[in-house]
Order: C-alpha cells, then sequence, then structure tokens
C-alpha cells in the first residue's frame, strides 16, 4: 500500500470553522456523546414501564408488546426518515415551520427517533429481567400485604436492577453504535466528522482511525461506569446466582 | 396537512421490488451465506492452541463488534481499494464499485457477529459430547465437523435467523455510499414526485411485515426446537 500518511493533518486549520481538524473530530464525539446520553435517557424513561407493562395482560399489555414489534421490526434509518421526512407533515403549522427551520431540529428529531427505538430493546429487556425473577417472590411479597405497585418498587425492580446490570451496558454501546445512523439526516456527529475531514483533506485513514478509536474510547468509558455501578449495587453472587435464568438477548 | 396520493406507489411498484428489493435480498442472502462461513472460520481461529492467532481472531470481533456499521461501511469502502491494490500489484489503488464493497463489508461485519453466535453455541454443548467423541477416536476435525459444529448451529438456529432479520434491516444503511436498495428506491422516487411522506410510510410498512411475520416463524421454529429438545433430554 502506497498511502501517504500524514498525522499532523490533525493541527491544520478545518474549512468548517473549526480551528483544526482535531477540534472538529472531537465535536463529532461531543455530539455523539450528547445524541447518546439524551437517547439512553428516553429509552430508560419510556421502557422500563413499558417492560412492566408488557407482561400484563389486557389492553396495556397488547399495546405495549405491539410498541416492542412496530419498533424492532423496521429498519433504524427507515425509522430515522419517517421522524425527519413524514412527521413535521403531520405536525400543526406553526410547530411545523418551527421544526423545519430550526437549526438543531435534525439533531432533536434523530435523538427522539434512536430513543423511541431503544426504548422497545430496553422494554425487552426488563420483561426478560422480570421474567426471571422466580413466581416466588412475587407470591411471598403479596402474602407479606405488599400491593402490587410496592411489589414491584420494593422486591421485582431492584432485584431486575441487578440481573440488568450486564445487559444494559451493551444496550449503552448498542445507543452509541446506533447514534451513527443520524448523519444521514445530516447531524454532524463523530462517524460524520470523521468522513468530513475524510474529503476535506483526503487523509482517508487518519480520519476513520481516530473516528474508530474515540468510540473505542467511549465504550470503555461506559464499561468502566456500568463496572462500577455492578460493584457498588454489590451482588455479584446474585447476579451469577440468576444467570442461568435469564432470557436469551438478541441485535 | 397533507393531501396523500398512494397512486405513486403503484405506479413505482416495479422499481421498488424489481431493482431496491432485489438489491437489499441479493446482499442479505450472501453477506449472511458468506458471513456465516466466515464466523465459522473466526470461532474456529479463537479457540486455536496458538495464542497469537486467538489474539488476532478476538481482537478483530471485538472492535468490529463494538463499532457503529456506517463507520465500519466507510472504513471499507475506503480500505478495500487500496487492500486490492496490495494484493493485485496494481499501481494506484483498484475501484472495486460500491456493489462489491457494500457485499465486502457485510460480510466482514456479520461474521464478527455470527463468530460470537457459534461460539455461544459451541459452549453450550455438553462436555460429556466431546470425551465421547475423543473416546469413540474422532480425530479433532473430525470432531468439531461431524460432532460439535452440527449441534452448536441447531441450538442456535432461532438466533442465527434472527440475526439475519437484523442484517435484513441493516442493509438499508447502504443508503451512505449512495446504493439503491428497498429503502433508497422508495427514496429516489419520493424525492423524484414530491412524494417523501408516502414512499417512506410505505417502505416502512414493507419492512415490518417482512420482518414481522420472519420473527414469527423464528418463535414458532424456536418453541419446536425446545419441545424436541425437552423430549429427548426426558
Amino acid at each position: 500500500m502506497n498511502y501517504y500518511w500524514n498525522w499532523s493533518i490533525f493541527f491544520d486549520p478545518a474549512p468548517d470553522g473549526s480551528a483544526t481538524y482535531l477540534q472538529m473530530i472531537l465535536a463529532g464525539a461531543a455530539t455523539t456523546c450528547i445524541i447518546a446520553v439524551f437517547s439512553a435517557a428516553i429509552a430508560i424513561a419510556v421502557g422500563v414501564p413499558m417492560g412492566i407493562a408488557a407482561r400484563q395482560s389486557g389492553m396495556v399489555g397488547s399495546a405495549a408488546r405491539a410498541y416492542v414489534e412496530l419498533f424492532r421490526n423496521i429498519p433504524l434509518l427507515a425509522q430515522m426518515f419517517l421522524w425527519y421526512f413524514v412527521l413535521p407533515e403531520l405536525l400543526p403549522r406553526d410547530l411545523q415551520i418551527l421544526v423545519k427551520q430550526s437549526p438543531d431540529g435534525p439533531l432533536v428529531l434523530g435523538t427522539l427517533s434512536l430513543g423511541f427505538y431503544s426504548a422497545a430493546r430496553i422494554c425487552e429487556q426488563v420483561r426478560a429481567a422480570l421474567n426471571a425473577i422466580r413466581a416466588g417472590q412475587w407470591q411471598a411479597a403479596r402474602a407479606l400485604g405488599l400491593r402490587p405497585v410496592q411489589t414491584y418498587r420494593y422486591v421485582l425492580l431492584p432485584r431486575a436492577f441487578r440481573l440488568l446490570i450486564p445487559t444494559m451496558t451493551s444496550e449503552f454501546i448498542s445507543i452509541v453504535k446506533n447514534s451513527a445512523v443520524i448523519l444521514t439526516i445530516g447531524v454532524m456527529e463523530l462517524t460524520a466528522s470523521a468522513r468530513a475531514m475524510q474529503e476535506y483533506s483526503f487523509q482517508i485513514f487518519e480520519s476513520f482511525i481516530a473516528a474508530t478509536l474515540l468510540y473505542l474510547m467511549i465504550n470503555f468509558v461506559i464499561v468502566a461506569i456500568m463496572s462500577a455501578a455492578e460493584v457498588l449495587s454489590g451482588t455479584e453472587a446474585d447476579r451469577s446466582a440468576t444467570r442461568t435464568h435469564r432470557g436469551g438477548k438478541h441485535g | 396537512m397533507v393531501d396523500f396520493d398512494f397512486g405513486v406507489i403503484i405506479r413505482s411498484a416495479g422499481y421498488l421490488f424489481y431493482e431496491g428489493m432485489a438489491f437489499t435480498l441479493f446482499l442479505t442472502f450472501f453477506a449472511g451465506t458468506l458471513g456465516f462461513a466466515l464466523g465459522i472460520l473466526l470461532a474456529v481461529l479463537r479457540s486455536s492452541s496458538y495464542r497469537p492467532v486467538r489474539w488476532l481472531a478476538a481482537t478483530y470481533v471485538n472492535t468490529i463488534r463494538s463499532l457503529p456499521l456506517v463507520l465500519v461501511i466507510f472504513w471499507f469502502f475506503f480500505l478495500v481499494p487500496f487492500v486490492t491494490q496490495w494484493v493485485v500489484g496494481s499501481p494506484r489503488p483498484v475501484a472495486v464499485g460500491a456493489v462489491w464493497s457494500a457485499l465486502i463489508t457485510f460480510t466482514l461485519f456479520e461474521a464478527a457477529y455470527f463468530c460470537e453466535i457459534i461460539r455461544s453455541g459451541i459452549n453450550g454443548i455438553p462436555r460429556g459430547q466431546i470425551e465421547a467423541s475423543s473416546a469413540l477416536g474422532f480425530r479433532p476435525v473430525q470432531r468439531f465437523l461431524l460432532i460439535i459444529l452440527p449441534q452448536a448451529v441447531r441450538n442456535m438456529t432461532p438466533v442465527i435467523l434472527t440475526q439475519l432479520i437484523i442484517l435484513f434491516q441493516d442493509t438499508s444503511l447502504v443508503y451512505v455510499v449512495s446504493l439503491t436498495d428497498f429503502l433508497g428506491a422508495a427514496g429516489k422516487i419520493g424525492q423524484r414526485d414530491g412524494r417523501l411522506v408516502e414512499m417512506y410510510l410505505f417502505s416502512a410498512a414493507v419492512y415490518f411485515v417482512i420482518c414481522y411475520a420472519a420473527s414469527i416463524l423464528v418463535r414458532r421454529l424456536s418453541e419446536r426446537n425446545t419441545i424436541s429438545l425437552a423430549r429427548v433430554g426426558s
């Protein structure tokens, strides 16, 4: 391979207004982190209640299960396009103009899209974790006089939370990975920045190596934080005892 | 509000399915098959007795699995011409075309995921099987190909098929290197006729119907699998 390596390119001024290419790439990484954090927050806020709902019979349960099937069986890119191209058309006139003209429109719509997509995955994980807790726990709590809400609050959810730490680690990494899809609606996240740097500077491999290393670093930070959470919750033994009961995961 | 014109779908159905969906299925089928074969190879390499081989395979699998598919598509889109140049010994990078580049990318990307699926399938096989086949005088290669791999693949069939459904959805990302798959075809027609709303709603509906039907089949299959395995066990 005769490729002209030029690592000092990162200190050259970038044409997009950033001082250097390094700053441009780092700004992309920051955008990726912002997208990931907000998407994860939406995914948890929507996915955890939905995971509880999906175990119920009747309308609520069916609705939660339908939500999961809907969001899991349409490609994320197609969902992103629905949020970006289709949703604004269905909004009232004033809101439509606001969404279309705001420079942050794509970022917000993309984050919402990724959040609601990931919520379906979190829902399935929460449901699997709750199903992995033996029925005796529920029966014992009810026999002790706890109401259903209290049973979830004090017995089932704390146990499910501990079971969920390892799967949540890979879900958060998935959210970071999936956030790259947002570049298709024009958000300058990490992959888009690397692509832009490659187009401006022609230093293909330096750009993509930088992006790769930054993604690996972000993943490393997630793993470190989640491991700390696992140690703090202090239930290694609890998890390994129930590991065999855990449901399969997908994706 | 918008006025819908769903006639645009009927007018463009030929292009959507014969061009767009045909490419989506082409990519899913070939990247799925080749990726599966390569995944088996990677799984073997990951359990090699040579530490450097093991380490290289593990690094490849773990790196690919921690990167966004979009970034990997870009990586190979630019890397493949350089590697081809190096292999063929041509004076400059060889333009291989986006289709080949996409096929290579998805094959290599899926291989990492299939590798882990097959490995967990292998790990799920009781030790007795390995000991029994050794006792019966099978050589290591025979033991792997005739005893371990078939059982691992059968046990993991639902997961493998689910991974194929994910691949089918992921092929839509060829959009970033300007290839026209089903979603891309819908987008092109939508742009041309100013009917993006109808086209994107329709393509999402088609993906949903196909993936939902496929996932129900996989669920049935895995239920049948579990029942027949339980029967064998009792």
